[in-house]
């Protein structure tokens, strides 16, 4: 009783000292926080714990990645003006660093839930019917291109080769040995493309002849370059990027 | 006893539970929102310049994405509550309305000038008035350029609003640059005016007398 009348007689007798004080607490609190805001660059993001909530983060964000798409929605299409010349390289090497896949002996490998489990020449597979799509690739970069890319639906492959389209993914990998995992609702999606043209021309090197998975509803780092194995399966593998901290479904 | 007393009822309730708890949360979510975004802005910068990565969140583009989308939910649960509130209450209509431009530039003006009077912390200028609207409706324009960014397939229709993936992502830089300065800003009036700073952790002020 006797300290808050104190304070209280304190407080009105000096408002000047009441105002430096609080200023005082304020400036204190601004320096916890710089210093807060200095400490998280790195050391923050790599804590244990705060991974594992990121991480967790990420996950739930692939649930309603997953609970947002659309199986019967579209990427828009752009007419053939739009396309972004040239169209932009992109990978974690060197374009010169490319794989360079001979044509004469490729053989795509077909595994996992299907029926069907022989290997498909290009020859074979270029003989599949073909459509063409012109979307918007986006990168997780943020940058966009519009490209132009024809090929066969995947939905019609797995259809052809016995896949069991209740498996939850399909995996692809590279000759590179970049590999990736998508769910099946986007396998099974209508502008979801075996790509082996890009702009009426077979599949250039830089874009990862011979064949490559373009998927419009996808961030481009899912759209796996030569592409030399396919596996239909209940087992998520990750993928190269995603192994690294990248969200796994990167649906757009 | 009579002089604490008179002491207590000096003090008025200026800002309601509701405001200091979705304040400090959106001051929380925006500051792990705009650092996390920098980073990202870096990634693929839309202007020849990038952010200092000191003053960004995330250690490269992976972890500040993590953060980005992660923290975006807390944006927007928390701001659908504090707009929820802030609707139904009638808080919005209490305190930010009516907005009177014409006061507005003139508040802005006596503010530049270090002659804005803040003696009366219950009820807002008008420039603050603005400034709050304005820094309301560039999180509103910052959540849907940023739905555009994040679903430029699956949310289409918001991403055409927004003027297309590309379009979203120069309105989503401009919409954080404004939002920054407003911020900017605010900080520096509550340094100017320092006891307006604990009643958004009370609640209360003493009453002007």
């Amino acid at each position: 009783m006797k300290k808050r009348s104190m304070e209280t007689s304190l407080a009105d007798q000096s408002p000047k000292l009441i105002r430096s004080i609080e200023r005082r607490l304020f400036l204190k609190t601004s320096l916890s926080l710089g210093a807060l805001a200095l400490l998280s660059g790195c050391d923050l993001t790599d804590d244990e714990n705060v991974q594992k909530v990121l991480q967790g983060m990420s996950r739930w964000n692939d649930g309603a990645q997953a609970w947002l798409f659309d199986p019967n929605k579209l990427a828009p299409e752009y007419p053939e003006s739009a396309i972004t010349r040239p169209f932009p390289f992109n990978a974690y090497y060197a374009e010169d660093e490319a794989p360079e896949v001979d044509a004469a002996d490729y053989a795509l490998e077909v595994g996992g839930l299907v029926d069907n489990k022989k290997s498909w020449t290009l020859a074979e597979l270029y003989a599949l019917p073909q459509e063409k799509q012109i979307t918007r690739h986006v990168c997780v970069e943020g940058w966009s291109a519009i490209g132009s890319w024809t090929g066969c639906p995947l939905r019609h492959f797995l259809r052809r080769i016995g896949a069991d389209t209740r498996a939850k993914y399909v995996w692809f990998r590279c000759a590179e040995g970049y590999t990736n995992t998508i769910d099946m609702p986007t396998a099974l999606h209508p502008q979801t493309q075996m790509t082996f043209k890009f702009e009426n021309d077979i599949l250039p090197r830089a874009y990862g002849f011979p064949m490559k998975i373009r998927m419009p509803t996808k961030l481009g780092f899912k759209n796996p370059k030569y592409v030399v194995a396919m596996e239909v399966t209940n087992e998520d593998r990750g993928g190269y990027w995603e192994n690294q901290n990248y969200n796994w479904f990167s649906g757009l | 006893m009579g002089a604490a007393q008179q002491g207590q009822a000096d003090w008025v309730k200026i800002h309601p539970l509701v405001v200091r708890i979705t304040h400090w949360i959106n001051a929380l979510a925006v500051l792990v929102m705009v650092a996390s975004g920098w980073r990202i802005y870096n990634a693929s910068p839309l202007f020849p310049f990038r952010f200092p990565n000191e003053l960004t969140l995330g250690g490269w583009l992976a972890g500040a994405l993590q953060w980005h989308f992660a923290a975006m939910w807390l944006l927007a649960l928390n701001g659908l509550a504090y707009l929820a509130y802030g609707i139904f209450s009638g808080h919005f209509r209490r305190k930010l309305l009516p907005i009177a431009p014409r006061a507005a530039i003139r508040d802005v003006l006596e503010a530049l000038r270090g002659r804005l009077s803040h003696e009366d912390l219950s009820m807002y200028n008008a420039a603050q008035r603005a400034a709050y609207l304005a820094i309301i409706l560039c999180a509103i324009v910052l959540v849907l350029s940023g739905l555009a960014i994040w679903k430029p397939v699956q949310l289409q229709e918001i991403a055409a609003l927004m003027g297309g993936y590309e379009g979203a992502r120069f309105l989503h830089f401009f919409a954080m640059a404004l939002m920054v300065f407003i911020v900017l800003v605010h900080i520096v009036m509550v340094i100017l005016v320092p006891r307006s700073f604990p009643t958004m952790i009370t609640g209360r002020a003493r009453r002007a007398s």
